[in-house]
């Protein structure tokens, strides 16, 4: 008579089991570093290619969590993260000067581009500067679809448009806040046929799902970028330990100097090149 | 039409081949929803029959809370969990920010309202003079309670399972607090958010697939003891 | 004989100022088939709840078995003594023999051939693996009926266990109880609205009105030769209500 709930508490008490012996993880280090950061590094395949050379060096874990630049310097605001790897010049900078970090180095480079459908509707292909492509495609009332969600990139989109001397608001219906990240919106802009800008290296990596869309500013590769504006700086800084407990400093800052050395620059250099024909990121510590 | 019966092709293929990556997230991503859920049943099942057997009144208020918790978005879940674990957060010495433990404590909270809301109304629902008819046979207060909650336990299984499926297929909270960590706290859903993110569709597929696969065993197998219990 | 179940005195139940129960005296003899009868909400089903230990009482005093109910009294022990079968069967959603064994199981005893007799004296012996919701209404509380025998209580309350019923029903139900009465010396206290079933079961009769206890007397005298009007009208089948 009591089957039913034997079945019911084994059923359980075997969930319940499972759950205290993980099997199959590998012998996790001790050691594990926290490494807030965007989705372009992680989403491009770039962090996987390089870290596991730190991990191994070190023997510590490298824990990514891959978010937009906003939200990472959030998670590094709170001292939820021990080091960062981000792209918002403006944003690094206050989150120095407000004692987050002691201090902020280069890592690398890539560029932005403005794509848009094939049909180009407002004939805005082969701009020298992304602001003027900005400020026909506002006249033409064309489709623009922004990341909307505080990234580096949106963050870079918006100074855009304030160079521009145009200020998007949700009243222009041609304007699209989407609140997504860099896959997704360019998925959105390939199906709907608008602009939008995006990292020339997210972009290298979906090529292959994004036949709608053409680079209409910043040409095939970096060096074809005329628009100076457009470069992507990133930037890496160790969480300062005085303002959160528990931030891993020490670990932190050989991250850093890893980052920043001669070898893993090389590494960062050659990555994507046998893939795109051309990296995806430019090293420049 | 082609590209999701591509997908659902490579999908199959990739299950078939069990990737020691996609194991390992269907591990986790069991353990998690396991130990939320065991958890959620051990507190929400006692606490949503005490409420059922207690007098309206007294009820109200209570039952008012937990009714709201069942609508909560589990975002909003995710974000007080967030900033609860966070190292600047009251509870910052756990350490369990971006761990599994933090993804099993969003989903307890999500989890909960549900299996003790439920819970109580399947206890309502039984008649209101067993009770006594009980007691007229001799039981004690807690033969007593375990009587009702036998007679109650269609609609207590239903709540667990419901319960199930609302954390199993819950991203927002879990990619919050867990941070989507590969081998770490990449569940089910979040991997699922990622590939689609990075546009590797047979991926997302794949995992969905699965996802589903999982919800509908676990609630085949509730349904058979409900069944069974039935009758 | 003399023996007394329930000693009764000034016993009073009231909920929210109404008054329920009140009762001046009343004995329960060992063994006795005690029959009260009276009209809807006479309080009739309280004076029960009241004898089963199921409410306490407002006021007045219950002697069990020559002690006291009082705030010390091993209430659990005395309910185990005695049972109800009440008018709508409240079975679980479990097969007949689950059902059957319920008050067996709170005392953690076992009686396999107690269950086999009692199932096959009620007419249920093949039905006992099949789930009990889907029984007829005199099947149910055939079970019901079984369910409380089963326990061997030394005090059987019925509360109009065959109203709604079809005569054949009735008619086995009505030879079971006496038997067990007889037989076992069960003490029963029926309460009906029925005086035929009064008449043909009781060694007493009782009526209630309003709360009171109008009259308490062997059944001939019940109905040939009642003290009170009020009795004679009632049997007489003359009261309205």
């Amino acid at each position: 008579m009591k089957h039913w709930l034997i079945v019911a508490t084994g059923l359980l008490a075997v969930i319940a089991g499972a759950c205290s012996a993980p099997p199959g993880n590998p012998p996790a280090a001790n050691c594990a570093l926290r490494l807030a950061t965007t989705t372009s590094t992680a989403d491009s395949g770039l962090l996987a290619f390089i870290l596991p050379d730190f991990e191994k060096k070190f023997s510590c874990k490298v824990d990514v969590i891959a978010v937009g630049t906003g939200q990472a310097i959030e998670i590094g605001t709170k001292g939820d993260a021990d080091v960062l790897l981000v792209h918002a010049r403006a944003q690094e900078d206050k989150f120095v000067a407000d004692g987050h970090a002691k201090e902020r180095f280069d890592v690398m480079y890539n560029d932005f581009i403005l794509l848009g459908p094939q049909d180009d509707p407002a004939k805005v292909k082969g701009s020298a500067r992304a602001a003027d492509a900005f400020k026909t495609i506002a006249a033409t009332q064309s489709a623009f679809a922004s990341r909307g969600d505080k990234s580096g990139t949106n963050t870079k989109e918006l100074s855009i448009w304030a160079t521009a001397t145009i200020t998007p608001t949700k009243e222009m219906a041609w304007y699209n806040s989407l609140g997504q990240g860099m896959g997704e919106t360019l998925l959105t802009s390939n199906e709907k046929g608008a602009y939008t800008l995006a990292d020339r290296g997210t972009y290298l990596s979906m090529k292959d799902k994004l036949p709608n869309l053409i680079v209409v500013v910043g040409g095939t590769s970096i060096q074809d970028n005329k628009d100076k504006d457009l470069l992507n700086p990133y930037g890496v800084m160790a969480v300062n330990p005085d303002k959160h407990l528990g931030v891993k400093f020490e670990m932190a800052t050989k991250f850093v100097q890893w980052i920043l050395s001669k070898e893993t620059q090389e590494r960062i250099g050659g990555f994507g090149k046998d893939k795109y024909g051309q990296p995806l990121f430019y090293p420049n510590a | 039409m082609d590209e999701i019966f591509r997908g659902f092709l490579h999908a199959l293929r990739f299950i078939f081949s069990a990737d020691p990556a996609l194991v390992e997230i269907v591990w986790l991503s069991m353990r998690v929803t396991g130990v939320a859920l065991f958890i959620s049943t051990l507190i929400g099942v006692p606490v949503g029959a005490a409420l059922g057997l207690t007098r309206r009144r007294a009820r109200g208020l209570i039952a008012a809370l937990l009714y709201t918790g069942m609508g909560l978005p589990p975002v909003v879940v995710g974000l007080f969990v967030y900033l609860m674990l966070s190292r600047s957060g009251p509870l910052g010495m756990l350490d369990w920010l971006f761990t599994p433990s933090a993804m099993i404590a969003a989903q307890i909270i999500i989890a909960f309202p549900l299996v003790a809301g439920l819970t109580m109304t399947a206890v309502q629902g039984v008649d209101a003079n067993l009770p006594l008819q009980v007691r007229a046979l001799g039981a004690n207060r807690a033969q007593e309670i375990w009587t009702i909650l036998r007679e109650a336990r269609i609609g207590v299984i239903a709540a667990i399972v419901a319960a199930f499926g609302g954390i199993v297929s819950e991203v927002g909270a879990v990619m919050l607090v867990g941070g989507n960590i590969e081998g770490k706290t990449r569940v089910l859903t979040t991997a699922i958010v990622l590939n689609t993110r990075t546009g590797d569709f047979d991926l997302a597929i794949a995992l969905g697939i699965i996802l589903l696969g999982l919800a509908f065993a676990a609630n085949a197998a509730l349904l058979q003891l409900q069944k069974r219990g039935g009758d | 004989m003399a023996e007394l179940v329930y000693r009764i005195r000034g016993l009073k139940k009231e909920y929210a100022d109404r008054v329920v129960v009140d009762i001046e005296q009343l004995d329960i003899h060992t063994g006795e088939f005690l029959v009260i009868v009276g009209p809807s909400g006479a309080g009739k089903s309280t004076l029960l709840r009241l004898l089963n230990f199921l409410e306490p009482p407002t006021s007045g005093e219950i002697y069990f078995q020559d002690q006291l109910l009082g705030a010390s009294s091993p209430l659990l022990e005395w309910r185990r003594r005695v049972t109800t079968v009440f008018q709508r069967p409240i079975l679980l959603r479990a097969r007949v023999r689950e059902n059957i064994v319920l008050g067996l199981s709170f005392r953690d005893e076992r009686a396999d051939d107690r269950i086999e007799k009692i199932l096959a004296r009620v007419g249920l012996s093949a039905f006992a693996q099949q789930p009990a919701h889907k029984l007829s209404g005199g099947e149910l509380q055939r079970v019901a009926l079984a369910r409380a025998l089963v326990i061997n209580p030394s005090v059987l309350l019925l509360d109009e266990p065959t109203a709604n019923l079809d005569p054949y029903n009735v008619g086995m139900i009505e030879e079971i109880v006496r038997e067990h009465n007889r037989a076992q010396r069960t003490t029963v206290v029926l309460v009906t609205h029925n005086i035929f079933q009064a008449r043909r079961l009781g060694t007493r009769v009782g009526l209630m009105l309003g709360g009171r206890l109008i009259e308490v007397n062997a059944t001939n005298a019940f109905f040939n030769s009642a003290s009170d009007p009020r009795t004679a009208a009632f049997v007489r089948g003359e009261m309205i209500y």
